[in-house]
């Protein structure tokens, strides 16, 4: 299953909710061209919501760290929410879980950005 | 399935890489292992084969990558084999210190092993072949702690 985005706009946070595989030449591609796309429009508070995220290879763990830095050096936040066990448990081997933002209540982490 | 072993020859493509990825799941399931460990073989046979086709044939359509899969009984012995210029094992740098940690590549070896109770690295003339065992019923688990 490829991956599918779609975006929202909630209280000024751009929401893109994910859903599916991001890996190498499937969703990795699409999420650096949404994250890039959001960014040089001017969207540069994002939460990623990978709640129906069921499957992150090493490709796409790179393709997440790309987008917290491209946020970032755009002087803006990129935030994770309802991360699924596997991916959890990914970023918390790979000492990713300190490094990101990650929240489980939408509501919460809209009220959290800056 | 025990005794069995079967071997691949596939082109140097993504295609490859999700028939690797797919048939490591088959036969990780054929062997009795739980889904949280179907998950773990399956994506270090990915992450393997994604390091063969693209590091190592680096998408060559002329190299080819050879993927193994064998039930001794006692484990899982899976290998992947490309034809590229080889792999430094000496110099792959941790993905954990705090100067990698920010970098967008250079994981793959790394959740291999974490996924995996033996990791092999041999270089061919040319190429590389990592070997991956995964024992069933935890047996290599337990060999791992009696030899610390």
């Amino acid at each position: 299953m490829t991956m599918k985005t779609s975006t929202r706009q909630v209280n000024g946070i751009t929401i893109v909710d994910l859903s599916g595989r991001i890996t190498l030449g499937e969703g990795s591609v699409i999420l650096r061209d949404m994250v890039r796309d959001l960014v040089t429009k001017g969207n540069k508070k994002i939460l990623l919501n990978l709640g129906d995220v069921n499957y992150i290879d090493s490709s796409g763990i790179g393709e997440l760290v790309s987008a917290f830095t491209t946020v970032r050096n755009q002087g803006g936040e990129l935030k994770l929410l309802n991360l699924t066990k596997k991916v959890h448990d990914l970023l918390q081997i790979t000492k990713l879980y300190t490094v990101f933002d990650v929240k489980d209540d939408e509501a919460a982490a809209v009220g959290s950005f800056k | 399935m025990t005794g069995n072993r079967v071997s691949y020859t596939l082109d140097s493509s993504l295609e490859s890489v999700n028939t690797a990825e797919e048939t490591a799941q088959q036969f990780a399931t054929k062997a009795g292992f739980d889904d949280d460990e179907i998950m773990k073989i399956s994506m270090a046979v990915r992450e393997a084969a994604v390091n063969a086709v693209l590091h190592g044939n680096a998408y060559d359509p002329k190299k080819k990558i050879t993927v193994g899969f064998e039930n001794t009984g006692a484990s899982l012995v899976i290998t992947v084999a490309d034809q590229g210029g080889g792999l430094d094992v000496n110099n792959i740098p941790d993905p954990l210190q705090p100067e990698n940690l920010l970098k967008t590549s250079g994981r793959g070896i790394f959740l291999i092993r974490s996924f995996m109770d033996e990791v092999r690295i041999r270089s061919l003339e040319p190429g590389t072949e990592l070997t991956m065992i995964k024992s069933i019923g935890g047996r290599a688990a337990e060999g791992k702690e009696a030899s610390k």
